[in-house]
């Protein structure tokens, strides 16, 4: 039962962090909430179904499931991340050099407007993942585990395990981080600004693409509300790690998908989604910098 | 002070003896108008100074030099190009690299990573401003502070403020530029560190770097410069070879405590 619940809670731990990764992310470049965050996640579930539906039509599914399921990946996160780019383009760099508070409510216009243009353009009621997936599980001592959920927990940690290559081994992740330290030295070392926050969005989107369409295979049902809720959820993994640290993001999802599920099944199911807000309330209260966040983090 | 020559011969000439050249360069912070309209020039091979006291406004001229803030108005030439309004990292890539106030060590990268971004420009690629480049120019580097190939490993926020200092004059050679401009290299260290920092700005000048050095410390920068410039308040208001400046009787009460 215990095991049981910790392999539920790392599932839905692995997608907060995958989600929460964006927003620390942004957050260390650019000291912004993006509140839009979300919606690219919801997007990333969206258009899963788009190029899976597609994929099966024309085919190619029926000859090779593996295939098919690789493509949509990919095209999901090469989409996502053109819409990460492009809303960072559109509503956050004309506001570079305005007042924090600005940026944060085109954030907000940005989720509005997202959310609106998907119920638009694929309605307002539930979306269907398309039923290609097998199910098989796997069962070990009490705990039945199904090949998605094992898929899940792999893949997130493996993309995790890439960012923190990327950010500490490449000359863009070194970047990355020096522009997260000081944007004017940054720049006077050669490094184009705007192009290293452009970077940061596109990782940011393409991680949150893929925990979007994880999500929709695991639950199977897709609507375009899901990434606000996904996205406060994800935020307080963020925050419960540390905002801004890359680390924090990951340990704060996997502590935060462990809380909600054994909060589901020792205390009570229905107050599931209040953990999360429960949990935020008590670490802006106890420790706001966040598990591994530095106490000196607010800059003058 | 140059000899006659074809109008087309002579103006050749100045652009390649005079490296840096401001015309009425104006710099302002919302209202503020820090840098009031100022102008002058840096020859290839020089050491030029900039003294002036606390809030003249000569950050502000190198950081406008730099890119980092945009004039208001006024020209800046770089060897013979325009480069007013153009980013803060094509000017890098021109050839200009600053060592700011403050010393901007990135805190949380090592000292190798520090200078590993001081040659972002230059890559770690193959062939021409590649591996063998970068490698060369690290030890290079590493040469002329010996402290810091020690410390490679270290985060660069745990340094001592001598040492930041080293990289970060360190970093700002790792993108091999033609000049150099110091922003208060001596602040806040020992007189022995100073005499270290001013003795390898002497040598790296006298490998053919040019430099634009912002000093308080005017006695010891005059005595190193060729030529200074003095600033007060937002403009030059006296201008000279390093000597002369050292013995005017004005320059002497404002800024030699004399
Ligand atoms: N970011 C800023 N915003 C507003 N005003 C500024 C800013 N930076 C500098 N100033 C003002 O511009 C003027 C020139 O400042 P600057 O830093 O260029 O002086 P400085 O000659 O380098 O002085 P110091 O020797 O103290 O470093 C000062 O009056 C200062 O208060
Ligand atoms: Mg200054």
């Amino acid at each position: 039962m215990l095991l049981q619940q910790i392999i539920n809670g790392l599932t839905v731990g692995g997608v907060y962090a995958l989600i929460a990764l964006g927003y620390t992310l942004v957050y260390g470049i650019l000291e912004l909430i993006n509140f839009a965050h979300g919606e690219i996640y919801m997007i990333g579930a969206y258009l899963g179904i788009i190029f899976l539906g597609i994929f099966t039509a024309s085919g190619l599914t029926q000859y090779s499931l593996f295939l098919s399921l690789f493509l949509t990946f990919i095209m999901s996160v090469i989409v996502c991340s053109a819409y990460g780019f492009t809303v960072e383009k559109l509503a956050y760099k004309p506001l570079r050099n305005a007042p924090r508070l600005n940026p944060l409510i085109s954030a907000i216009g940005v989720s509005i407007f997202l959310q609106n243009y998907v119920m638009l353009t694929q309605g307002a009621t539930d979306k269907v993942f398309p039923h290609v997936l097998p199910v098989t599980t796997v069962k070990f001592l009490d705990v039945t585990m199904t090949s998605l959920q094992i898929f899940i927990i792999i893949a997130s940690i493996l993309l995790m395990a890439g960012l923190h290559v990327f950010i500490m081994k490449t000359k863009t992740g070194k970047a990355m981080r020096a522009v997260a330290q000081d944007k004017v030295m940054a720049s006077l070392m050669g490094i184009n600004i705007d192009r290293i926050i452009s970077v940061t969005f596109i990782i940011g989107s393409g991680l949150a693409a893929v925990a979007g369409l994880m999500v929709a295979m695991y639950y199977g049902l897709v609507n375009y509300s899901i990434g606000y809720i996904a996205g406060i959820k994800a935020f307080t993994a963020a925050v419960l790690g540390g905002i801004g640290s890359i680390p924090g993001a990951m340990i704060g999802g996997f502590v935060l998908g462990l809380i909600e599920s054994l909060g589901a099944s020792y205390l009570s199911s229905e107050y599931k989604d209040a953990y999360a807000f429960i949990v935020l309330i008590v670490i802006l209260l106890i420790k706001p910098t966040g598990l591994l966040g530095k106490s000196e983090g607010q800059k003058p | 002070m140059l000899p006659e020559l074809p109008v087309t011969c002579h103006s050749l000439l100045v652009t390649y003896f005079i490296m840096l050249k401001l015309e009425n360069i104006r710099t302002s912070y919302g209202r503020i108008e820090a840098v009031k309209g100022i102008s002058l020039e840096v020859g290839r091979g020089e050491i030029v100074c900039l003294i002036g006291s606390n809030g003249a406004g000569k950050s502000t001229t190198l950081m406008t030099i730099s890119g980092v803030l945009a004039p208001a108005g006024g020209t800046i030439y770089f060897e013979g190009n325009e480069t007013r309004g153009l980013p803060a990292h094509k000017i890098v890539s021109m050839g200009i690299s600053q060592v700011p106030e403050g010393r901007r060590i990135f805190p949380k990268l090592t000292v190798r990573e520090n200078l590993e971004m001081g040659a972002f420009l230059r890559g770690k690629g193959q062939g021409a401003g590649g591996k063998g480049d970068f490698a060369s120019q690290l030890d290079y580097v590493f040469s002329l502070f010996p402290v810091l190939h020690e410390r490679q490993k270290q985060l660069g926020g745990t340094l001592s403020g001598g040492e930041q200092q080293m990289l970060a004059i360190g970093r700002a050679l790792m993108s091999q530029p033609r000049l150099l401009l110091l922003d208060e290299p001596s602040l806040g260290l020992a007189p022995i560190i100073v005499g270290k920092i001013f003795r390898t700005i002497r040598d790296l000048n006298a490998g053919g770097l040019t430099i634009l050095l912002v000093e308080q410390n005017a006695k010891a920068a005059l005595r190193l410069s060729h030529r200074g410039y003095v600033m007060e308040s937002g403009t030059i208001t006296g201008e000279g070879p390093g000597n002369e400046l050292l013995s005017d009787p004005h320059i002497k009460k404002a800024y030699l405590g004399e």
